[in-house]
């Protein structure tokens, strides 16, 4: 059974028809690319699969479980994680922070553990101190662990969002343009550590990306969606050559 | 290991707090032995004590959960009430301190149940939506409790909101709130103590939770809500809880200004009351409990000291205040302020810091 599955996953805005007859299959643990021109719908797409926006037709199915139209809380419990195509981090809390938001449902302790300051408090704050420390470090922000994360550069927000989202444990990851803003070098950098993440955590991704050398470098599997419909998908060199990709993108008959 | 160390940079943050408080304490207490204080001074330590309590719970929910309230003050007088009305039970049938305890232990809790009732609408709101609501429910409670009566005889509680003579109390039935003429004739038993001991309750409550996980969560929803949610963060649950915690200490804080005196009135509690404790929140700065503190001693006891300037008091009053906002928002004077405070505060950290530049500079 597929991880992820959309079966006929539409959205209207009114009258307009944003995406529509959406089909996915993601298979836990592995890569997979959204892309498409401006205004296709890939963030919108990301919208419905996190509970942001409601589908007005179709089902998406989490490891079997429907979770159409679920809050984005109870979904995030459910095994799905996202960064934000326009960085949404916690700008007044610290770096180290922000990844413990994102452990808030991994290492639990009561509101009255914290306000009575139990035994359990310190052992847990430890434990997440610990926990997010290593994601921090898997990202080489650890140096930053303690400033305030609107104080990073943009290329480090947005390995923050990743971490930070890593943190939640999910199953399935969805990245919004990841390298967005980040030179040649960085993109290269973070291209091998969200192999590595893929890797070493186990997590299905889904990234939207609009450069090339990075979708093509990582991905076994590319959607390209347009006017808010697959209009083809298999791996790289077959999205290559695929005339209606070209003709979405440069334009045609 | 850096994680220790921030988090006893938090610890040592919290400590010189609780210091302030309790040097505050030590001084006044030194001052009244020495019988150095006017009657006037002393008559306002009580209220001093609830206003603190009541900037810093409102400052636990305008601060750090980010939600604007107006209506700080129907949370004090639900709270006044309902304490006040126990100790006029109570008075005389238990000890004076137990009394007082109890009665802040019900005010906490129904001020709590208030909080929990009007939250769940409320907080689905946002912005200028909540505040108007907040406020509206501030006007609401003082309506209602300046129009109600209660008494109490063989039979039980008994209520109206028409007048006295509805209670059907039996003759020796007691009235005890009387509408718009409130309660009347209790036994003050608000001290100081209790009141510095109260500021301490709310600051360990409300720092201990500021930064623990609910904390953190509750400032996440302040900084993102929409991140907040895709990290799997509950928001209702966390800004309820939020908005409870800081309604059960303006409950408290009721009460212990209510039984400071011998009669107590709804019209008390009106608009006014929940702005003043806003302007202590905003001039203390926002988020900032250490802040809220100290505004609200200067400000509640200044107009008292400048009683000698007569005319001139309100302007000094005006100039105060404006300095107090430059002090707390002006960027360049926060820039000053958090410089010498790491210095103040780390000297290992703000000697690393130099180095660093150091070696950039040299690299």
């Amino acid at each position: 059974m597929a991880l992820l599955e959309v079966m006929n996953v539409g959205i209207a805005f009114g009258g307009l028809q944003a995406v529509s007859q959406l089909d996915m299959k993601l298979e836990a643990g592995e890569l997979y690319a959204l892309i498409g021109p401006n205004g296709a719908g890939k963030t919108t797409v990301f919208n419905m699969l996190t509970g942001v926006y409601r589908p007005t037709e179709g089902d998406i199915f989490l490891d079997g479980k429907n979770i159409t139209g679920k809050s984005p809380t109870v979904i995030n419990q459910a095994g799905v994680a996202r960064t934000f195509q326009n960085i949404r981090l916690f700008d007044k809390l610290s770096v180290l922070d922000n990844v413990k938001i994102g452990l808030h449902n991994q290492i639990r302790y009561s509101m009255f553990t914290g306000i009575l300051r139990l035994p359990s408090f310190r052992e847990k704050e430890a434990d997440m101190d610990f926990e997010a420390m290593k994601l921090l470090a898997l990202f080489d922000l650890d140096k930053e662990a303690h400033l305030p994360a609107s104080s990073l550069p943009y290329g480090k927000q947005r390995k923050l969002e990743i971490a930070r989202a890593l943190a939640t444990q999910p199953k399935l990851l969805l990245l919004d343009e990841p390298a967005a803003g980040m030179n040649p070098s960085e993109s290269e950098e973070l291209m091998h550590t969200i192999k590595q993440v893929q890797k070493q955590f186990g997590v299905a991704i889904l990234l939207i990306e609009h450069d090339m050398n990075f979708v093509m470098g990582i991905c076994e599997h590319i959607f390209v969606l347009d006017y808010g419909r697959i209009i083809a998908q298999g791996n790289g060199e077959s999205i290559r050559n695929n005339p209606k990709v070209i003709a979405a993108y440069l334009g045609g008959e | 290991m850096n994680g220790i160390k921030r988090w006893s940079k938090t610890t040592k943050s919290n400590i010189i707090t609780y210091g302030i408080v309790l040097a505050f304490y030590l001084l006044i207490e030194g001052l009244l032995a020495g019988n150095l204080l006017s009657n006037s001074f002393q008559g306002m330590l009580v209220p001093v004590c609830a206003y603190v309590v009541l900037a810093v719970s409102l400052n636990l929910t305008v601060g750090i959960l980010g939600e604007l309230s107006l209506g700080h003050a129907g949370f004090m007088s639900v709270g006044a009430f309902s304490g006040a009305v126990l100790w006029v039970i109570l008075e005389g049938k238990v000890p004076d301190l137990v009394g007082l305890v109890l009665a802040m232990l019900l005010g906490g809790v129904v001020a709590g149940v208030f909080g929990f009732l009007i939250g769940i609408p409320v907080l689905r709101l946002r912005g200028d939506y909540l505040a108007i609501v907040t406020l509206a429910f501030g006007e609401i409670i003082k309506n209602i409790l300046n129009a109600l009566y209660l008494g109490v005889d063989a039979s039980g509680l008994h209520v109206s909101l028409k007048d006295s003579a509805a209670l059907g109390l039996d003759a020796e039935g007691t009235l005890i709130i009387n509408g718009a003429i409130g309660i009347s004739g209790m036994k003050k038993i608000s001290s100081f103590t209790a009141g510095i001991i109260l500021v301490l309750v709310a600051l360990a409550v409300i720092l201990n939770l500021i930064h623990s996980r609910a904390g953190r969560a509750i400032m996440a929803i302040r900084d993102n809500r929409i991140a907040a949610e895709a990290m799997g963060i509950n928001i209702t649950k966390y800004k309820l809880m939020a908005f409870i915690t800081s309604a059960v200490f303006a409950g408290m804080a009721g009460v212990l200004y209510a039984l400071n005196y011998t009669t107590l009135a709804a019209k008390k509690f009106d608009y006014n009351t929940s702005i003043l404790v806003l302007v202590f929140v905003v001039l203390g700065g926002i988020g900032n409990i250490r802040g809220s503190i100290i505004a609200a001693t200067i400000l509640y006891i200044l107009p008292e000291l400048l009683r000698g300037l007569q005319d001139y008091r309100m302007l000094v009053y005006a100039v105060v205040l404006i300095f107090m906002m430059i002090f707390n928002q002006s960027p360049q004077v926060l820039a000053w302020r958090s410089r010498m405070g790491q210095i103040m505060m780390n000297w290992p950290v703000a000697q690393r810091f130099a180095s660093m530049k150091q070696g950039k500079k040299e690299g």
